[in-house]
């Protein structure tokens, strides 16, 4: 029943589009999409945070603070090797001497780092052979999530990586992987089993120095994935990691890195939703891709951090680094986003166009609805001959929030005919809140092709009107359109995703008319 | 039971009154076409069956099917077969056509406690009902009547209406902007739809259309009020004589 890539795509298809004639043989087959296409519209009208529940499974915490020591204890906790353990204290002294960013364009509160909790992990029972012996309560709250790993299991052929807080508890599909060679496991693992590998790569794309956040992440991090694809290997299934925040005041420090050696193609997929709580909390992610010659990566996201109450209270603050680096020749990374939660999101997902004819492609909706606060977008650094990128960003604000895309094309002396395209799309709910584009391009060279187009529209009276008109009340209306809109990144992403990002669009943007 | 009875409507936008009493009674199987120059109130009168809350009702009372049509939302007068062709139809980018009306059918068949239409069947039936006004299947596919010409928004709003089914149509200016192959195509396509269990309501400024779509009654609206009621001869006379002699003579009773 597996489904294979292409096959996900088609279908993906369909879906979007809704009825796509030359498909609809096989839309029969895969009636459940229909079916969560209804979903989505009768999931308009709740109206609370809908993963908002807390799960009650004991937790390991370290107490609050950041140290030296705090350091040493997690890469003791870990069992990490001398060198690791080096690696942290470099980046926690390099993150004494920095400071946070002021530059994007959202406000909130100054952090206290001293008063934040570094370390939590779910206490281990008897370590779980299969799924059987999972802690039924971690299986439940999966399931709240609808996210259950059995089902995912046989039905879409996605290996899961599920990430609970800092530890990984579960990872599937190892054999099938195994055979193809494929390295799929959380970063504290491949640290031990593959530190070869995770040494030569890790922060060579993100340096430790390189922002506040990448330094105090690397000081720090807890856990994530590791990913290695090796030459000439087209990864059999998409991998998929879902993380969750599950303690109070945990800050969670993720890190993942991705190598696809010469040929080989993944794609991967992350996902994320957090309990309701009233404090904020920071999460740092680093992200490293590196695609060597003739390889590609596709990294989808779908992030739906708590973000925060109507009044603006609450809330996640997102403060993320993702970067590849297209290290050889016709490589690819395709980064898509869909981005609808936390109360304040930093991020802008780079390529490196460093190898010749390579290509980076970048696909975003970011929501913000009530008091949410967006600065995200992306950079394409053309550094290699011929090399292509392609920016796709559709932003939606409603309630009385922010949304800001910022991107940079920057094209180097030495990136003959190197071309760029960048759509940037702003949709408006109401009119209190706020869209923002900061597109900056730097050329070098004057063989380079720079294409800009920037929309701004909105959903007004006369729309809903007409869609009350045929009896689609206001909330599906909103769905319908803002699907429609960011139908050319939905497009990007796989099936399973894709349903799910329209799920969260509606539900994120519940409340926001009338 | 009649379709929709209007008592004494009375409505306005801003304080200013532009509906001033308007009595209507539409019964299954009749076509009613409602005619007057321009600013005599003949959209506001549909906007206001449709329910649009740029208008604020003063006064009078509206049946629809034995239902306070005036209490409902505009999206369940829909659902209880209420349709409103639009003199401007709306683009919508990025929703195709064919997806805006499935969610459209399925919203209608849910109200009504029906399963959603399986997609084949979906298909079957858009097509088929696409053929009444002669649209290109590929429509479908494309945003909803963005880039459409003029003529083609007007032909997918009939389009809208074969796939709803409603038991009341109000066309507003369907004729306005068509050319003559377009205006017997849309008229054609509202034609094949008349049938003894539903009403339909022409609101027109010309009687052209009236030659394709020939009403049982005509009224005539002007300076908010229906100052004459007639049948399919008045629409003639109005075209030979122009709108002036009931102007006069609706100024004379007031």
């Amino acid at each position: 029943m597996a489904l294979g890539s292409d096959g996900t795509r088609r279908h993906l298809r369909v879906f979007n589009i809704g009825l796509n004639w030359s498909y609809i043989a096989t839309l029969n087959e895969h009636t459940r999409t229909m079916a969560d296409s209804q979903q989505v519209l009768d999931s308009v009208v709740q109206s609370d945070y809908k993963y908002g529940f807390e799960s009650d499974i004991e937790q390991e915490l370290l107490e609050k603070g950041l140290s030296e020591d705090t350091v040493r204890f997690i890469s003791a906790k870990k069992n990490e090797p001398e060198w690791m353990l080096e690696w942290r204290l470099k980046a926690y002294r390099q993150w004494l001497k920095m400071a946070e960013p002021q530059w994007p364009n959202v406000k909130y509160p100054k952090i206290d780092f001293q008063d934040i909790i570094y370390w939590a992990a779910p206490k281990k029972k008897e370590g779980p052979a299969s799924l059987d012996e999972v802690d039924p309560e971690l299986l439940a709250t999966f399931a709240k999530l609808g996210i259950p790993l059995e089902e995912q299991k046989m039905l879409t052929g996605v290996a899961v990586d599920a990430v609970l807080d800092s530890v990984s508890v579960k990872t599937t599909f190892q054999e099938a992987l195994k055979k193809e060679g494929v390295i799929f496991m959380p970063m504290s693992e491949a640290i031990q089993e593959h530190p070869d590998l995770v040494q030569k790569y890790i922060g060579s794309v993100v340096p430790t120095n390189d922002n506040f956040y990448a330094a105090l992440n690397s000081a720090v991090f807890s856990d994530g994935s590791f990913v290695y694809i090796p030459k000439g290997v087209r990864c059999p299934m998409e991998l998929s990691t879902y993380f969750r925040i599950n303690a109070r005041n945990t800050g969670q420090f993720e890190r993942t890195l991705i190598i696809a050696d010469e040929g080989s193609y993944v794609s991967y997929l992350e996902g994320c939703t957090a309990p309701q709580r009233d404090e904020n909390q920071l999460h740092a992610a680093v992200v490293e891709l590196i695609a060597h010659a003739d390889a590609e990566i596709k990294y989808s996201t779908v992030q739906n951090w708590y973000p925060g109450d109507k009044d603006g209270h609450g809330g996640i603050y997102n403060f993320v680094t993702k970067r590849g680096i297209c290290e050889g020749a016709r490589s690819k990374i395709s980064w898509t986003q869909v981005e609808t939660g936390s109360a304040v999101t930093w991020k802008y997902p780079s390529c490196v166009l460093k190898g010749d004819d390579s290509i980076g492609e970048f696909y975003s909706v970011a929501v913000t609805n009530h008091h949410q606060q967006a600065d995200t977008g992306t950079k394409m650094l053309h550094i290699g001959k011929n090399t292509r990128s392609r920016i796709v960003s559709k932003g939606i604000s409603a309630g009385v929030s922010q949304n800001s895309y910022r991107g940079l094309v920057k094209i180097n002396a030495r990136a003959e005919n190197a071309r760029n395209y960048s759509q940037c799309d702003s949709l408006l709910i109401g009119d209190q809140c706020g869209a923002h584009t900061f597109p900056y391009l730097e050329t070098s060279n004057p063989t380079a092709t720079v294409e800009h187009e920037a929309t701004t529209s909105k959903i007004g009276e006369d729309i809903l009107f007409y869609c009350n008109q045929r009896g689609i009340d206001t909330e599906a209306a909103v769905a319908l359109i803002v699907n429609g809109y960011a139908r050319d990144v939905l497009n990007q992403l796989p099936m399973e995703f894709a349903v799910e990002a329209q799920k969260l669009l509606a539900i994120s943007l519940e409340g926001s008319v009338g | 039971m009649s379709l929709l009875k209007i008592n004494g409507l009375k409505a306005g936008v801003e304080g200013k009154e532009i509906l001033k009493g308007i009595d209507l009674t539409v019964n299954p199987g009749e076509v009613h076409a409602i005619m007057g120059p321009n600013g005599s109130g003949k959209s506001t009168l549909a906007s206001v069956l449709a329910g649009r809350e740029d208008f604020e009702v003063s006064g009078g009372s509206v049946e629809f099917l034995g239902q306070d049509l005036l209490e409902m939302s505009p999206e369940d007068r829909s659902r209880a077969g209420l349709f409103l062709a639009f003199q401007y139809p709306i683009e919508i980018p990025g929703v195709s056509t064919a997806n805006f009306l499935k969610t459209a059918v399925n919203e209608h068949r849910k109200a009504r406690g029906e399963e959603p239409l399986e997609p084949a069947a979906f298909l079957a039936l858009m097509r088929e009902r696409m053929k009444l006004v002669e649209m290109d299947p590929s429509f479908l596919q494309r945003s909803l009547n963005e880039g459409f010409s003029g003529g083609e928004k007007k032909r997918n709003e009939i389009f809208q209406m074969a796939m709803l089914e409603p038991k009341l149509a109000v066309l507003d200016e369907t004729d306005s902007g068509l050319d003559i192959d377009a205006l017997r195509i849309v008229a054609n396509g509202v034609n094949a739809q008349r049938s003894a269990d539903n009403g339909i309501v022409v609101i027109t400024h010309y009687q052209r259309l009236l030659n394709y779509i020939v009403p049982d009654h005509v009224h005539v609206l002007w300076n908010g009020r229906i100052v004459r009621s007639g049948g399919k001869d008045l629409a003639l006379e109005l075209e030979a004589k122009g709108y002036d002699w009931i102007k006069a003579e609706a100024q004379v009773e007031a």
